[in-house]
């Protein structure tokens, strides 16, 4: 009897030990941003950490491949013939996080939203006759006049990507950050585990159903193989690389360079450029204002500065750094020499060029107020470095510290120095924010107050951005590009500094890791 | 005692109302718009002035004052413009961390320093009277990451003895808490323990030349006896000021600490906020701040009358 009652005793407690065991753990890839989440409606903010978090949460109804092409993502796509007639149809599967499917008149929406909060997008729909659900899945654009470029606007990663969400959030007041982070994408976010400022949580959404070609960018299918990502803020990035090679986190987003060489000592640590489009610095002068509005007086300011010699200061290492003359980005497609000139020779000749041009530009010493935002690492030097370099050629500069929001205030001013305003000061921009006429501000020629800051005057700027808005082939595109970085550069419609990269860190441990325009979390294994 | 008290907490009143007013109207005139970090640094004009009107940033300052100081005395201290979060339910989340830092500094202080202060003083003039003077200069003089760095370095990476970075709740266990809030407890008491050690020895030795100390000696107190029941209770009254400023000190200073172990405390809530010209969020603080000050400098006046029975308070 006891022989039985311990047989069956021992069974029972298999069985409970079974039916009672853990489930495998859950995968949680812990990741330190370049910024804190904190802003969390993709479609308003022009910061590119909201729009990784924006990727994770939503979708666009067309993705980008790392060639530069639109492909269907939540959607299909067929183009009339004379080009004026779009229509998507939905794939199959497609759920928002509350379990409710994506349907036509919420992508309506959702573009309607989008076409108010991008600058591009604007554009568009200023040729956009009508954008109408003709059922639950297909939505059909029809433009009044031609527009080019349609696909490659719903495909962008960036500035504001077109997201897709549920109508009713789609139609938040203008000027109001939507209320739910509803999505149809891979990703859902945990709001109860959200802390602004310190940790942005999402989970896998079971209920995705990825496309089935291989990813590329935001194009393609994007599979899941992490239960969680949890995007935990440190502002401090020797912080930051303790806990990667303590483990506790996984992957750094964004390393700053100088301590790269502490990572590459360490044989449990990756480095590498996930985020494949890099950085533009731009030097932005203030065309309102004297000195700088005086072409010649710019075309001096751009001869006595120098891009390596910003990138050696703000980077310092250069394998993670290029200088180039493209107003696009060094290495997208519509890319030139246009403009190279103005970087050609050593430092010390186009010096002596630059302080030529400022002795015929009539230059009468009037003093350049530089802005210097002391907060932000990347931004800290050139300020200082282009202070000494227009010094050198013969201007008065006062460089002016202050923290990035004071900077950002002030430059939406064109009131003369004396009464808070400013001549010059620097920024960077990503690629993707850049990369053609259309998406880019800084080539704005047409000198509105509402426009980035700046404010350049150019006429033909102007007749080229808008040839362009129509080009359809890529040849044309190309000669209208070039054309208008050639005059970017003549007229000083802003310095550009040259292009840095930003380098991330990870675990071996971590694999599959994908490159993008931007921080990618599908296809990551732990 | 109990009438000092509510007096004190109404003169308090006036004193709140003028904090409200000031850090209000500075942040209003400070260069900045919270406008422009929502939207980000490619946002155009157009697109800030619209976030503007929303948010009632163009409505007249008065009006925008006397809105949010009624709400303020309804209990809604109103959203994040940021994150639109509310602002009780953010401060709720990064208070706790802030104050068991802040307890934990205070408790390593008073439990190092006092000693020493105590140690340093009844050895005036010897070997380890002047270690103890060296050590608080040292501590008083590096700053808090750099010691927070070197604390991290040796103990965390080299020894590892406790984690780099991060912070766990008391609900997770004392263990865990206290695994990971010693070290940067330490680094944010270094200051503190210089402060009160030195503010103990020299309190310490004006009570020790006193008669009644030399009476206990000449009686055969033992010298503990004569150091911590006469000579310590005596000096308490400015070591306790010493503490309590501190303590009040702490919970406003931590953001340093905060930064260099990645404790999601207040200091880093204010500074995001301040940064970002995240107006509600930037007042609640401040005003929870100047709180924080009053009531803990009421408690240090009411802990007098407990050390020395000749204070009365009417």
């Amino acid at each position: 009897m006891k022989q039985f009652d311990f047989g069956r005793m021992s069974v029972l407690a298999l069985v409970a030990g079974a039916l009672h065991a853990p489930l495998a753990a859950e995968t949680v890839l812990n990741v330190v941003p370049p910024a804190s989440v904190r802003v969390l409606d993709p479609i308003m903010s022009t910061a590119q950490i909201v729009h990784t978090h924006g990727f994770m949460v939503f979708d666009t109804l067309l993705g980008m491949d790392a060639d530069f092409r639109p492909q269907p993502q939540m959607a299909d796509y067929k183009v009339s013939d004379d080009n004026m007639v779009y229509t998507l149809t939905l794939r199959d599967g497609l759920l928002w996080h509350d379990g409710s499917p994506v349907t036509a008149e919420d992508c309506v929406a959702s573009l309607q939203r989008w076409g108010v909060n991008d600058g591009a997008g604007r554009v568009m729909m200023q040729h956009v006759e009508s954008i109408e659900a003709v059922s639950d899945k297909e939505l059909v654009i029809t433009l009044a006049k031609p527009f080019g470029h349609v696909l490659e606007l719903l495909a962008k990663p960036s500035p504001v990507p077109a997201f897709m969400m549920p109508k009713r959030l789609a139609e938040t007041q203008a000027g109001q950050q939507v209320s739910e982070m509803i999505g149809s994408g891979p990703f859902k976010f945990l709001e109860n585990e959200f802390r602004p400022g310190d940790q942005a949580v999402y989970a896998k959404n079971e209920d995705y159903v990825p496309r089935s070609e291989p990813s590329s960018w935001t194009a393609g299918g994007k599979v899941v193989n992490v239960d969680k990502v949890v995007m935990k803020s440190m502002p401090d990035m020797q912080t930051a690389l303790n806990a990667l090679q303590a483990g506790d986190v996984d992957l750094v987003e964004q390393v700053t360079i100088d301590l790269l060489p502490l990572l590459e000592m360490n044989p449990d640590i990756e480095v590498g450029n996930l985020v494949t489009l890099g950085y533009q610095i731009t030097g932005q002068f203030n065309h309102r204002l004297p000195p700088f509005d005086d072409p010649k007086v710019r075309r001096a300011a751009m001869l006595a500065l120098d891009q390596e010699l910003f990138l050696q200061t703000a980077v310092g290492n250069a394998d993670y750094y290029q200088t180039c003359p493209s107003v696009y980005g060094c290495t997208v497609p519509l890319a030139s020499d246009a403009g190279a000139e103005y970087l050609e020779g050593t430092p010390q000749e186009r010096m002596v060029k630059a302080q030529a041009a400022l002795k015929e530009s009539g230059y009468d010493g009037t003093p350049v107020l530089m802005m210097q935002p002391t907060d932000m690492a990347i931004l800290n030097t050139q300020p200082i470095v282009a202070a000494e370099r227009l010094r050198v050629a013969g201007f008065t500069v006062n460089v002016v510290p202050m923290d990035w929001g004071a900077l950002q205030a002030r430059k939406d001013t064109w009131v003369p120095v004396a009464e808070g305003g400013w001549n010059m000061f620097f920024t960077y921009w990503g690629v993707p924010g850049i990369w053609n006429p259309l998406v880019n501000p800084l080539i704005d020629g047409s000198g509105q107050d509402k426009v980035w800051a700046g404010w350049r005057v150019n006429p033909r700027v102007e007749e080229l951005r808008t040839d362009y808005l129509v080009a359809l082939d890529t040849e044309t595109q190309q000669k209208i590009a070039t054309e208008i970085q050639q005059i970017a550069w003549d007229e000083g419609f802003y310095y550009n500094g040259g292009e840095f990269s930003s380098v991330s860190a990870w675990n071996t441990g971590i694999t599959d890791l994908s490159e993008g325009p931007l921080m990618l979390f599908w296809n990551i294994r732990k | 005692m109990v009438s000092y008290f509510l007096r004190r907490l109404l003169a308090a009143v006036p004193v709140m109302f003028f904090v409200a007013l000031f850090v209000f109207l500075l942040l209003r005139l400070a260069p900045g718009d919270p406008a422009q970090m929502i939207l980000g640094d490619q946002a155009t004009p157009e697109q800030i002035a619209a976030i503007r009107e929303h948010l009632g940033l163009n409505r007249p300052l008065m009006l925008q004052f006397v809105q949010w100081m009624s709400n303020i005395l309804s209990g809604d201290f109103g959203d994040s413009l940021i994150s639109n979060r509310p602002v009780i339910e953010m401060i709720g989340h990064r208070l706790g961390p802030t104050v068991a830092l802040a307890v934990v500094a205070m408790l390593l202080t008073v439990v190092i320093s006092v000693p020493l202060g105590v140690l340093a003083a009844w050895r005036h003039g010897k070997l380890i009277d002047k270690a103890v003077m060296a050590f608080s200069v040292v501590c008083f003089s590096v700053p808090i990451f750099v010691i927070g760095y070197i604390l991290i370095g040796v103990f965390a990476v080299e020894l590892r003895w406790f984690p780099v970075q991060g912070y766990r709740p008391l609900s997770a266990g004392f263990g865990q808490f206290m695994h990971r809030i010693f070290l940067p407890g330490l680094a944010l008491a270094s200051i503190y323990i210089a402060l009160v050690a030195r503010m103990t020895r020299a309190s310490m030795l004006e009570v020790l030349r006193e008669d009644y100390v030399r009476t206990a000696r000449a009686k055969g107190l033992a010298e503990y006896l004569v150091l911590f029941r006469h000579a310590l209770r005596n000096a308490a009254i400015p070591i306790l000021t010493v503490v309590g400023t501190g303590f009040a000190m702490m919970i406003s200073g931590v953001v340093v600490t905060e930064t260099v172990f990645n404790i999601p405390g207040l200091g880093r809530l204010v500074v995001d906020a301040v940064l970002a010209r995240d107006y509600p969020v930037i007042q609640a603080i401040i005003l929870l701040t100047a709180g924080t000050y009053v009531v803990i400098n009421l408690l240090i006046d009411l802990s007098y009358a407990l050390t020395d029975p000749r204070i009365r308070y009417q």
